[in-house]
């Protein structure tokens, strides 16, 4: 509802609504104000021009021209209103009736409605102006209709978009009748747009109006609408402009007042994300100390929202060359945000700061190193479908990036590409190259966009939820070569996974992201038993093994994660934490190091020694 | 119990479901694993009547299912599940046998406390919950209309752990206290034999094997069972 009213707000909406108000205020009080002014004969003033006492002259009979194009307000609205509701209502019903009468008699619908979108609107008004005979009733029946296949076709689409969502299934599986389905679940869930474009096309309608009784098709003497009016006044146009002018202006008030307000009404509803104030640009505070010998080295890293709150808050992590991090934690942790930032993926309106973002001993956050990581950084997403062009065969899609920042001749690139394929075990490389991504298994498009990473000479693969997509059989070969990749050429790997069995296989060190932040740095081998953060001992205690206790509960963690907009001023994990106490809800407890390289963030983490005694 | 016998489903020349008979027993939740696209969610649905059956045919006691049958769906993703424009209440009320406005609200009110949600929740729209509260809400629509037998298909697999938790464990509290009989789909093995008594393996739209949790997962007979316990010890 707020979205409605937001419409108000913005200043083409606010104006659209006046407008709009304005005109059917009119049409409505016009006729019984005005109408007997505007009814007044007065043979001594014939065909006048604009005067104080007639503001737009009068007519062959000297009626006022001014009060009759204001009276003519509600005729003209409310045709075009009546033509807009026969457009919507045959126009739902053609559209949502292949919902209800099965695919086979569907079909013959679809082709029907197919077939009418295909005529022009105004063709098929004036054809059916015709038919149904000069006069008002046939010009709205004639314009209702002409519109209906549009809206036809709008209501097909948006029903087949939602019929196929699971609440519809499960109230059909609940024994509840097509028609009650889509009375209940599609018409309220297609409404928005469906009013919009009732709103724009009310507007072509008062046009279409226009037109047909301008050309004397439509509304009859003695009735009197703006297109007769314009159509009357157009004789004298030279002699007495006004009687034209008025009702055309008429005409393009009301007009723009119904486009507008649909204009504005489906800016709002089509808006899925709010619009954020712009933020302010704050300058960098780059740490300029010498660069270490890490692969990647980031500090303070954050990411910051259109709201102005923090998704990522200050992370800060480092990789050694070779070396293998995995980043664990829920949806709504901030890991993949991470994983973007740091391959600079992440744009506006979103925005990245960080004290430190170097790459290869690089600043990433100087704009000058795209090409680094384009040849040094492999990225590898979760679905490998949506990461390819569809309409690109598999070998140039590989090419590109090799040919635009290797400078590679077109043969060499493609022996590359080859070879690279190879590397990835995809059999006959030769062939598959020359396929296009839907000619390959979900597994292989997976193989390939690693495949594409290692075109250049990447220091550093960052792998966002690899696996995720993939079955666990397949899930396990992409592991396995992800590891292999490592061995052969002292590749470090970035591994963003909310599956801890997957991290803790594949990877040397694990980084525990909560709420934004990192909460705890431990070794692979330690995730297991000899976690110190109640919430990475929660994470792992909660994943079911083929060893879990069937007879007891699983361990749950309960309560769920805060959203970036209200994160509290102490730890994030206290409400959800057992051992949460005051100290834990007023203050935010630092990511410190120990000695052994570990990092925790935690008032009361577990001693090192009792993690491993209690498991 | 819901039987599916010799279920053959074709989608053009594709083979989805091949041959495949099965059965889920009063009181018993059968687990059902296997990769995507092996079939296992069209077998759901023709569980439910979504789907009918090339050949064959899926019964429940002696009779041929269809969508009015006393056999509920509950889907994998907690986002498309629920109607955004309905209540939580109104969503659960609408598979409830025909009563009067104040039984169905204190019938609402009790499944609700059934899945562990607050009841006074029953105003609120899906978008103000969760992903694991609107699959309990979404078991909670299920069980109003007083199913024989369940069918879940991977309804914990878009869940963070922490909270695949909280709803298996209330798959199996419900289980116990009104002996639901279910067809729990999934592909995760340690998530099936923590719910399941009997485990079906499906693979390329066949069963390739089938009995008690156990055994299939203690010993394994199919190569393609074998592969799935390997890929997970490791």
């Amino acid at each position: 509802m707020s979205r409605w009213r937001s419409v108000l707000r913005t200043p083409v909406g606010a104006c659209a609504a006046l407008l709009l108000v304005g005109v059917l205020a009119l049409a409505v009080l016009a006729p019984i104000l005005w109408s007997a002014q505007a009814d007044r004969v007065d043979t001594d003033a014939i065909r006048q021009g604009m005067s104080a006492e007639h503001w737009a002259g009068t007519d062959d009979l000297g009626r006022d021209l001014f009060f009759r194009v204001l009276v003519a307000t509600r005729l003209s609205v409310e045709l075009a209103l009546l033509a807009t509701l026969i457009a919507v209502v045959v126009g739902l019903t053609l559209g949502a009736l292949p919902a209800l009468v099965g695919s086979r008699l569907g079909r013959y619908v679809v082709a029907f409605v197919n077939i009418t979108v295909a005529f022009p609107g105004l063709l098929l008004a004036l054809f059916l102006a015709v038919i149904f005979g000069v006069g008002a009733r046939g010009a709205v029946l004639a314009i209702g209709l002409a519109g209906a296949p549009a809206f036809a076709r709008l209501t097909q689409t948006l029903v087949a978009g939602v019929i196929e969502r699971d609440y519809v299934a499960a109230a059909r599986a609940a024994g509840i009748g097509r028609f009650r389905v889509l009375l209940r679940h599609v018409l309220p869930n297609i409404a928005e747009p469906l009013i919009v474009n009732a709103t724009i096309s009310a507007g072509g309608a008062l046009l279409a109006f226009a037109g047909l009784s301008f050309l004397g098709l439509g509304v009859q003497a003695p009735q009197y609408d703006w297109g007769r009016l314009l159509g009357d006044g157009l004789a004298g146009i030279y002699v007495t402009p006004a009687a034209a002018l008025a009702p055309g202006i008429a005409v393009v008030i009301a007009g723009l007042a119904f486009n507008l307000f649909g204009e504005a009404l489906a800016k709002a509803v089509g808006l899925t994300t709010p619009l954020g104030r712009a933020l302010p640009r704050l300058p960098r505070r780059t740490d300029s100390s010498a660069p270490s010998d890490a692969v990647l080295e980031v500090r303070e890293l954050t990411v910051t929202l259109p709201s102005g709150a923090r998704a990522v808050r200050g992370v800060s992590l480092q990789i050694a060359p070779g070396e293998a991090v995995g980043v664990v934690g829920e949806s709504g942790s901030g890991k993949s945000l991470t994983a973007l930032a740091i391959a600079q993926l992440v744009e506006e309106p979103l925005q990245v700061r960080a004290e430190r973002l170097h790459f290869q001993g690089a600043d990433l956050q100087a704009q000058a190193h795209r090409k680094l990581l384009g040849t040094s950084l492999a990225m590898v997403f979760q679905d490998p479908m949506t990461a390819f062009n569809p309409t690109q065969r598999i070998a140039s899609q590989l090419a590109e990036g090799a040919r635009e920042h290797g400078g590679l001749s077109r043969q060499a690139a493609r022996a590359r590409v080859i070879d690279r394929l190879r590397a990835v075990r995809i059999h006959d490389p030769e062939r598959r190259a020359r396929q296009y991504p839907h000619e390959f298994s979900g597994g292989m498009r997976q193989r390939a966009m690693i495949g594409m990473g290692l075109m250049g000479t990447p220091a550093l693969i960052i792998a966002d939820e690899p696996t995720t997509a993939l079955d666990v059989t397949v899930q396990q070969q992409i592991l396995q070569l992800l590891a292999e990749i490592r061995a052969a050429d002292h590749v470090a790997l970035l591994l963003i996974s909310h599956d801890v069995t997957v991290v803790s296989a594949v990877c040397d060190r694990v980084l525990v992201m909560y709420a934004g932040r990192v909460v705890e740095d431990l070794p692979a081998a330690e995730l297991a038993r000899g976690a110190r953060h109640p919430y990475t001992r929660a994470l792992v205690a909660a994943v079911p093994t083929m060893e879990s206790d069937r007879q007891l509960p699983l361990t749950v963690i309960p309560g769920r994660m805060p959203d970036p907009d209200d994160v509290s001023a102490g730890c994030s994990f206290a409400p959800r934490c057992a051992l949460a106490d005051a100290h834990c809800a007023a203050e935010q407890p630092e990511l410190i190091a120990s000695a052994d390289g570990r990092r925790i963030a935690c008032w009361h983490p577990a001693p090192a020694s009792l993690a491993l005694q209690e498991s | 119990m819901l039987r599916f016998d010799q279920v053959t489903i074709r989608y053009g020349s594709r083979i989805a479901v091949d041959n495949v008979s099965l059965t889920v027993p009063d009181g018993e939740i059968v687990g059902l694993v296997g990769e995507s696209g092996s079939g296992k969610s069209t077998l759901a649905r023709a569980g439910v009547g979504l789907v009918a059956p090339t050949s064959g045919q899926v019964l429940l006691g002696d009779r041929p299912v269809g969508l009015r049958s006393p056999v509920q769906l509950v889907f994998q993703d907690p986002y498309s599940a629920l109607d955004p424009r309905m209540t939580i209440g109104q969503s659960i009320a609408e598979p409830m046998p025909r009563a009067s406005r104040a039984d169905r609200r204190a019938e609402v009110s009790r499944l609700l406390e059934l899945v562990d949600l607050d009841p006074s929740r029953a105003m609120q729209y899906p978008a103000q919950l969760s992903g694991g509260q609107r699959q309990r809400v979404a078991l909670a629509r299920a069980l109003a209309g007083q199913p024989e037998v369940i069918i879940a298909d991977e309804i914990t697999s878009a869940l963070d752990v922490s909270v695949q938790g909280t709803v298996l464990n209330l798959i199996r509290d419900l289980q116990a206290q009104l002996g639901l009989s279910m067809l729990f789909i999934s592909h995760n093995l340690a998530v099936v034999r923590y719910v399941a008594t009997q485990v079906a393996v499906m693979h390329h739209g066949r069963i390739v094997e089938h009995g008690p949790a156990p055994e299939v997962l203690g010993n394994p007979q199919h190569d393609y069972t074998r592969e799935l316990l390997a890929s997970l010890t490791t």
